[in-house]
């Protein structure tokens, strides 16, 4: 498997990175690199095999259906760049 | 039953599946602490969990796995013991991880089926491929400002199931049947509210059309409908443009559409390109999600009895017809009225007053089933009222009206106006014989062969008593005074 650099774009801006063009073709090799090195594992006969979601063994830990948090609108504001009325703001975002 | 929609090159069969997602009935959101509840002040409900601060963990809601275990059961669907959480990547103001936490290739549920009951009566099983757990988004507002739109996080993170139909709905009809059986099951497993209006339940409608019997056609998707109306708008709309673009030799682009809710057009969303680039993988935050099959069995054996199974008996045991037990049955608070009301009483005469009468007077007067003024023990004593002869149908109207304003009971209210009815054969005999003396000329012309003067007869009888007699006496004694002399 190989990433070229339309790839490498696509990604880019999936992922919201503003990726100018000249470092598309060097960021495509390095991704490649690391591509062929994680498909060394490849050569491992890994039929009949289950993925592997988990190495600790233990089963997802659950709470009970009580509210113990909120109400601490200050905090959950307190980094914004713009709020208004107990809302966030931001630039316009409509369909 | 055809449900082909003819165009200008012949006849074409709809294909639709639905996407619904129900917001679980639980206290607490699906991975943080923050309330679930709708209508707080803005960003009330938030935790540093919701608003994605660094270094934030979930952790899952033991209750909304349960309610999702409890739909699956209700959709007799296959409950999987092992789930996975995936991480849904998108960005959009309304979601601050950048991800929605939800299970893509594991869900927890797995196929089930569900029944739907036309208006006619019959019956369609659609089948359920699906339903996942997953978060819900926050709100956005747009109209607060001209160029910002305004955020709030209270419902993100709240938990919502995600279940997903076979494409086997053929009309429009059959859709909004499947929403309303669904929001029904719901409903009574208490596992979301269905309120449609505050957006507890909204649908995502794939549409596609075909040749009858041919393959199937490029589906479109339009999303978050909010109302039984809107979804019909949607299919309806969608039909008849995707057949006159075919019909002109044009083809479908498998694309998401929004619907206008002010116009009732589709239209197609701007920031499609990318839309179905998700990147899912598992979520490394959270462990596969293991449930017992002793949970799952005491789970389905603490399950309310399902609209279907009450249905199913008010048709076969009590006799009501399949219109009657699903009016009866689609609300789990309606199904309990009508078996504490018709409880020893004549089921069938219950059940007509029920959906004649009682939902005729809650509409008129815009009161919800909840604030019913005529309680289930007063209507069926209203209706052995009718039985045992007391009083009149006729009457009966009289008295429901009464109970309706004032809550008194049946018999009180009879009682009070004295409005029994007079199943004294000598006192209508008297009745009679006074109204035939009055009308001695009408007499003859009856016995002169015009039959139909009959029911002046019964009328003035009837209304001499004060609609009081028993009219199956009336009847058979004026005709054999009259008949008969």
């Amino acid at each position: 498997m190989s990433v070229d650099k339309t790839t490498v774009a696509k990604i880019a801006r999936l992922a919201r990175i503003n990726v100018p063009d000249d470092r598309l073709e060097p960021l495509a090799a390095e991704l490649n690199g690391i591509l062929n090195w994680i498909a060394e594992l490849e050569e491992v006969n890994t039929d009949n095999v289950e993925p592997l979601a988990s190495v600790t063994g233990h089963a997802l830990p659950m709470r009970d259906d009580v509210v113990t948090d909120g109400n601490r609108p200050d905090d959950v504001l307190s980094n914004v760049p713009e709020g208004a009325s107990g809302f966030f703001v931001v630039p316009k975002v409509v369909e | 039953m055809s449900d082909l929609v003819t165009g200008c090159t012949g006849d074409w069969e709809v294909v639709i599946g639905l996407e619904v997602h129900a917001q679980v009935s639980s206290n607490a959101k699906l991975f943080s602490g923050a309330s679930a509840s709708f209508g707080s002040a803005p960003n009330e409900n938030v935790s540093l969990v919701d608003a994605a601060m660094p270094g934030m963990l979930p952790v899952i809601n033991r209750e909304c796995v349960y309610q999702a275990i409890r739909t699956g059961l209700g959709l007799k669907a296959q409950i999987n013991l092992t789930s996975v959480f995936d991480r849904k990547n998108y960005f959009y103001a309304d979601l601050p991880q950048g991800y929605q936490i939800s299970q893509f290739k594991h869900p927890i549920v797995g196929e089930g089926s569900l029944r739907i009951v036309m208006a006619d009566g019959s019956t369609r099983d659609i089948g359920i491929e699906r339903l996942h757990l997953e978060q819900d988004a926050g709100k956005s507002m747009h109209d607060q400002h001209p160029t910002k739109s305004y955020i709030d996080l209270n419902r993100t993170g709240v938990a919502l199931m995600e279940i997903v139909s076979r494409p086997d709905m053929r009309s429009a009809a059959e859709a909004a049947a499947y929403v309303r059986k669904l929001r029904s099951i719901l409903r009574y497993l208490g596992t979301c509210d269905g309120n449609m209006e505050e957006g507890s339940l909204r649908a995502d409608v794939n549409v596609s059309v075909r040749r009858p019997g041919g393959p199937l056609g490029t589906r479109t998707e339009t999303k978050n409908l909010n109302s039984l109306r809107f979804i019909q708008a949607a299919i309806d709309y969608e039909v008849a443009r995707q057949i006159e673009i075919i019909e002109d030799g044009g083809t479908i682009d498998q694309e998401t559409r929004l619907f206008d809710t002010a116009t009732g057009a589709t239209r197609t969303m701007r920031s499609k390109e990318d839309a179905h680039d998700y990147r899912y993988f598992p979520d490394p935050d959270l462990l596969p999600m293991i449930v017992t099959q002793v949970e799952v069995d005491a789970l389905a054996s603490a399950l309310p009895e399902l609209p279907d199974d009450i249905r199913d008996r008010l048709m076969g045991k009590y006799g009501l017809s399949a219109y009657d037990a699903s009016v009866i049955t689609e609300e789990r608070d309606t199904a309990r009225y009508y078996e504490a009301a018709s409880d020893g009483r004549d089921r069938k005469l219950v059940a007509n007053w029920m959906t004649v009468e009682l939902f005729g007077a809650l509409n008129k007067s815009g009161n919800t089933f909840e604030n019913c003024p005529i309680s289930p023990e007063n209507l069926g004593e209203l209706v052995g009222l009718i039985s045992d002869g007391t009083i009149s149908g006729r009457i009966a109207k009289d008295v429901f009206a009464d109970m309706f304003e004032t809550g008194k009971g049946a018999a009180a209210i009879v009682d009070e106006k004295g409005l029994k009815q007079v199943s004294d054969s000598g006192a209508i005999e008297t009745l009679i014989d006074q109204v035939l003396a009055a009308n001695q000329e009408k007499v003859d012309d009856y016995r002169g062969g015009k039959d139909k003067l009959f029911g002046f007869f019964v009328g003035q009888v009837m209304k001499e008593s004060g609609g009081q007699a028993n009219p199956g006496m009336v009847n058979q004694i004026l005709r054999s005074k009259l008949d008969g002399a």
